[in-house]
């Protein structure tokens, strides 16, 4: 029987979630063993148009010429997975989809007329069906193990969509935001960096983008109550997830409200 | 009986002479935290806590005392109910026979001192749970089984204790195996069982003396000064009849549903199981895990999460707790620790919560 075939596609991104492959290890090994890895520039096979099992995706949609590849991936692949907060809610580059992309070009570039992008920067899913998607800026080595272990079994991941603070106090550390007053998402944020922010001492900024269920409204009370003003309240949310639905309508709630 | 304030070293050299693990209370990260220790310069001397919905501080003050503190975030749960851990696993030989293996328990002869009131409460809560029933749990049985508890009463409450109204403080009733009181000299030396005696080993006793015994009534009154109760009318027999009071939807647009207060929760039990397999898919682990009735999964069955919403899941907690672990336990599962209130992102006081439903006078 022949392996399951697997690419790793990169569109608008900073190819932070390509490494969490090519970082793995060992593991790296036992999936060469697995799988034939087809496509993976970051990494050396180029065939961008070949039929594969499993297509990953890392970045956003941000160029004109990208909604055309995409959708040529999307037919080639059986299963579709965005990684990373670009491929996932449109990146931290999303932020340019509250300001005027084309004033900003002009007030940039020397030579605006040779730049191609599109007003918006949007996640995958907003072009095409996406079969799962790994949060997180960057994804961590264990959402891809997990991932590609449970679709070799043939079934889906089941997904973690508690809060952070979940896994921050399995890991017993000391809740930032009680005792030092830090602004910290973790309650509305989405497990599966391992708490990683708050276990150093610092606030979560919600790189994992919103769990299930986060009253945002209830979170931005409680940072204007730490001595946030509504602004920078709003930018909590309008942040590298600014493009996830809940974050967005919260933080541009604000915004527009300030 | 009475030792001196001195001998305290000499108490934690006996124990980890004879071979136990201390754990004991220390600041780390701006809290009271309990890890091991080996040293009475690593307890919170001079040290107390500032207390209050959504807010945990620590003070230097100008006291002596190793003990002049409210609790911290932990306790005695973490150390019997672990907050992860490997149950079993299975793996697949090559001819592809599966094979299953019990992960067994690492224990260490134990013994935690600095524990309060409430914490002995909720760890015979756990018990009942955990070890008291037609299953026993062996996991949090061998860890029980090598644990002792040197317990201290309290000197003073948090701003959000109110164990005196579940009557499981301030002072220790039953569960541990010593219980101290700290006074300004020393401490009152009570051993409860055989095993406590031992512990005891070579400290310098001497008798308690009538002053003495009246410091400690006079630091018993003052513990019990609690700003905080749970409201007096009949929760058990109520809250089930207020299923449908708009006021779970009021504490819900305030609720992170975080699942801080159950994971501070010194009688929060409820857990997760699931599988991590290797990549290579020979073999797989299977873990427990803390878990909370304000995640999605808590009430997840077949496709459909029952309790979407945040006003069932803090429906579903505070009718447990107050309600019907009476039917199961024989009491309430709260103990007034008031750790639910002070490590709440947001402060909600569940005494307040709580009082949303107390009958309306009727004039």
């Amino acid at each position: 029987m022949s392996k399951p075939r697997v690419a790793v596609h990169k569109f608008s991104s900073c190819d932070g979630c390509q490494l969490a492959f090519i970082n793995l290890g060992e593991p790296l090994l036992v999936l060469a063993g697995l799988v034939d890895i087809i496509h993976f520039a970051e990494a050396g096979p180029l065939d961008e148009n070949a039929k594969i099992d499993i297509a990953f995706i890392e970045g956003s949609i941000s160029a004109s010429h990208d909604i055309e590849r995409l959708n040529k991936i999307r037919e080639n692949s059986t299963y579709l997975i965005t990684i990373g907060a670009c491929a996932t809610s449109g990146g931290i580059q999303a932020l340019r989809n509250m300001a005027d992309t084309k004033q900003w070009i002009e007030g940039i570039y020397a030579n605006p007329t040779v730049i191609d992008t599109l007003d918006n920067s949007s996640a995958i899913k907003d072009h095409v069906k996406v079969d799962l998607e790994l949060w997180g800026c960057p994804i961590s080595k264990q959402q891809i193990i997990t991932a590609i272990r449970a679709l070799l079994f043939g079934v889906l991941p089941i997904e973690d969509k508690d809060k952070v603070c979940m896994e921050c106090k399995r890991q017993q550390t000391v809740c930032v935001m009680v005792t030092k007053n830090e602004p910290c998402m973790g309650p509305v944020t989405r497990t599966g960096c391992g708490a990683l922010c708050p276990s150093v001492g610092r606030d979560c900024y919600g790189c994992y983008g919103p769990a299930e269920n986060p009253n945002t409204q209830a979170m931005a009370n409680r940072l204007q109550g730490l001595g946030l003003i509504k602004d920078e309240a709003a930018r909590r949310f309008l942040f590298i997830n600014s493009g996830a639905d809940a974050f967005h309508q919260q933080g541009t709630r604000m915004k527009e409200a300030d | 009986m009475f030792f001196q304030a001195n001998q305290l070293q000499q108490l934690l050299n006996t124990l980890l002479s004879k071979g136990y693990r201390c754990i004991g209370p220390q600041v780390r990260d701006g809290a009271i935290i309990y890890d091991s220790i080996s040293s009475t310069e690593q307890l919170p001397r001079g040290i107390n806590d500032e207390q209050k919905p959504g807010h945990y501080s620590l003070n230097n003050n100008t006291s002596s005392k190793y003990f002049d503190w409210a609790n911290g975030p932990q306790a005695i749960k973490p150390l019997l109910f672990a907050s992860r851990e490997r149950l079993w696993e299975s793996k697949q030989s090559d001819e592809g026979q599966i094979s299953f293996e019990l992960t067994e328990p690492e224990t260490k002869p134990t013994v935690i001192i600095g524990a309060r009131a409430c914490d002995i409460a909720a760890m015979k809560i756990q018990d009942q749970h955990f070890l008291e029933q037609e299953f026993v749990d062996p996991y949090y049985k061998a860890r029980r089984e090598t644990l002792l508890t040197v317990a201290v009463n309290c000197s003073h409450p948090a701003d959000t204790c109110f164990c005196h109204s579940t009557g499981d403080g301030p002072f220790v009733d039953d569960g541990a195996d010593v219980v101290l009181t700290e006074l300004d000299s020393g401490f009152l030396v009570d051993a409860r069982t055989p095993q406590g005696k031992n512990l005891l080993e070579g400290l310098s006793l001497e008798d308690s003396t009538k002053e003495q015994l009246e410091e400690s009534e006079s630091i018993k009154a003052n513990a019990s000064k609690q700003k905080r109760q749970l409201p007096r009318f009949d929760i058990k027999s109520r809250l089930f009849n207020e299923l449908n009071n708009d006021a779970w939807h009021e504490i819900a647009t305030k609720c992170l549903s975080c699942g801080n207060c159950t994971s501070v929760c010194p009688t929060c039990f409820c857990h997760s199981e699931n599988d991590v397999p290797e990549l290579d898919g020979k073999s797989s682990a299977h873990y427990r895990e803390w878990d909370s009735c304000f995640g999605q999964g808590h009430s997840y069955i077949h496709g459909i999460t029952i309790r979407s919403e945040t006003s069932q899941r803090y429906r579903q907690w505070l009718t447990h707790k107050f309600s019907s672990w009476h039917e199961q336990y024989g009491r309430s599962g709260c103990v007034g620790c008031g750790r639910c209130i002070t490590w709440c992102p947001v402060g909600i006081d569940v005494t307040e919560s709580l009082g949303h439903f107390e009958e309306r006078r009727r004039d």
